[in-house]
């Protein structure tokens, strides 16, 4: 039985309101939180970044279980938001938590779905004996062009699963759905992303998430009603919720998972953190489903059933009980947080 | 300044010191002699522990303000780092935790440097 031993979640303590960002820009906040479904979103700290939030997460995740890391065969971190162009987060990760040298490695990019891939990878990688355990890691502190719709939602945050054998929560199948779909990108050494704006819901999102979540389900016999939990990416609030009625799960098994009105979206940690606070609470022999979405585009879905080992196993803070730990900034230290003014 | 950074990474990304098993005394950063003991000195390398509180604290105005504190760790060992936190929030005897941070960078196109900083403890 192999899936997730430990996990950890970090999320920044800073957070901007949708208000503060809607009058600067002289647009309606009430329209905005009515359309997103997001009301304030989280900032990383002046000496945060993607690859701190990562170490962060991990630090939380072995801290949990007793497993020297040294026992960690493979570290992946996947995130849109890597403090360098050209060398690895995941080395920085590697030696803060005492990994040793005797580990595989690699950063990983796909939008928002980079963290799931590297959860598939460590998978693959325990299934087939060549390591012990595996750390995935999505962590981001997404950007957004000053102005910008995205600006509401870009957040920073990021979790980390230890995959291996006797885990708390075992995954019992994945399946990926993926396709050459322009709906947001990055071009070289721009600070700032694009993207379709309207493009991104249904032949990007919708396409992809819908389509992985079924492909699962058909390929492995499970119906909707076979999950108690569904966790699916979110860029917003809205996206999920249609996401969920569009493949027949109630919003109450989507509830718990939804982070995102209280700290925007994570990118790489989003739907991650959704699984965390779904984790926070999960019984024994309940199963969740995971979508995450990456543009560009592909999702990646996951049938996750939770074992006897969570009794034992410290699941605090929780992800909600961090979510309520926090400090409001306003627009300019906001700019300042995300290096955009200097001094 | 990148070999001088990457030869200390290992004790910045984690309080890694040093102990002498001959007087008992801890160091950090770590030494490979210990300057009490001289010959006698049998030292090894301990990880200190992640919790401690604050001792003292001065606030630096050179720039953007650092809280620059004198830490007591559980074990007694006393460390000077960096706390990452509003200058208006310390006082002396608050909990403080390690926490993985941004030392800084050098320049735009020069390499980033972590290490360990202190956050107040929830």
């Amino acid at each position: 039985m192999i899936g997730i031993v430990s996990y950890g979640s970090y999320i920044p303590k800073f957070r901007i309101r949708v208000e503060e960002i809607a009058r600067v820009w002289g647009e309606d906040a009430e329209k905005i939180k009515g359309g997103l479904g997001v009301y304030e979103k989280s900032v990383p700290g002046m000496d945060e970044d993607a690859a701190t939030i990562a170490v962060e997460a991990a630090r939380e995740a072995i801290s949990r279980v007793s497993i020297d890391p040294s026992e960690i065969g493979a570290v992946f971190v996947g995130s849109e938001s890597h403090p360098y162009a050209v060398k690895p987060t995941a080395t920085i990760v590697g030696e803060a938590i005492g990994v040793g040298n005797d580990y595989f490695s690699a950063d990983l990019e796909f939008a928002c779905k980079a963290g799931t891939a590297g959860m598939q990878i460590c998978y693959a990688m325990v299934k087939a004996g060549m390591i012990k355990y595996g750390l995935a890691i999505g962590s981001d502190t997404s950007q957004a062009r000053p102005g910008d719709a995205l600006e509401y939602a870009a957040a920073a945050g990021g979790a980390a699963f230890i995959i291996g054998s006797n885990p708390i929560a075992e995954i019992e199948a994945t399946y990926s759905y993926t396709s050459d779909t322009p709906d947001f990108w990055r071009r070289d050494l721009q600070p700032y992303p694009s993207h379709g704006g309207r493009f991104t819901g249904l032949p990007a999102y919708f396409r992809h998430v819908t389509s992985a979540a079924r492909g699962l389900m058909e390929k492995h016999g499970y119906k909707p009603d076979d999950f108690d939990y569904a966790v699916f990416h979110m860029p917003n609030a809205k996206f999920p919720v249609r996401a969920a009625k569009m493949l027949g799960f109630s919003t109450e098994k989507i509830n718990q998972g939804l982070v995102v009105r209280a700290i925007g979206n994570t990118y790489s940690g989003s739907s991650l953190l959704g699984l965390c606070a779904t984790l926070d609470v999960a019984e024994p022999d309940e199963r969740i489903l995971l979508v995450s979405f990456g543009s560009g585009a592909g999702s990646d879905a996951f049938a996750i059933r939770v074992t006897d080992r969570i009794e034992d196993y410290p699941r605090e803070p929780a992800v909600w009980d961090k979510i309520e730990r926090k400090v409001y900034v306003d627009y300019a230290i906001y700019l300042k947080h995300r290096r955009k003014i200097k001094a | 300044m990148v070999p001088r950074f990457w030869r200390k990474i290992k004790y910045r990304y984690d309080l890694r010191g040093s102990y002498c098993e001959n007087c008992g005394n801890y160091h950090y950063p770590p030494r490979n002699f210990c300057p009490v003991c001289r010959r006698r000195g049998r030292v090894r390398e301990v990880k200190l522990p992640d919790e401690g509180r604050v001792l003292s604290y001065t606030v630096v105005r050179e720039g953007e303000p650092c809280v620059v504190a004198l830490i007591e760790l559980d074990n007694g060992v006393r460390i000077i780092s960096q706390l990452s936190c509003d200058p208006g929030e310390v006082r002396t005897g608050m909990r403080v935790r390690k926490a993985f941070r941004r030392y800084g960078e050098d320049g735009e196109d020069g390499i980033i440097n972590y290490g360990t900083k202190f956050v107040l403890a929830d």
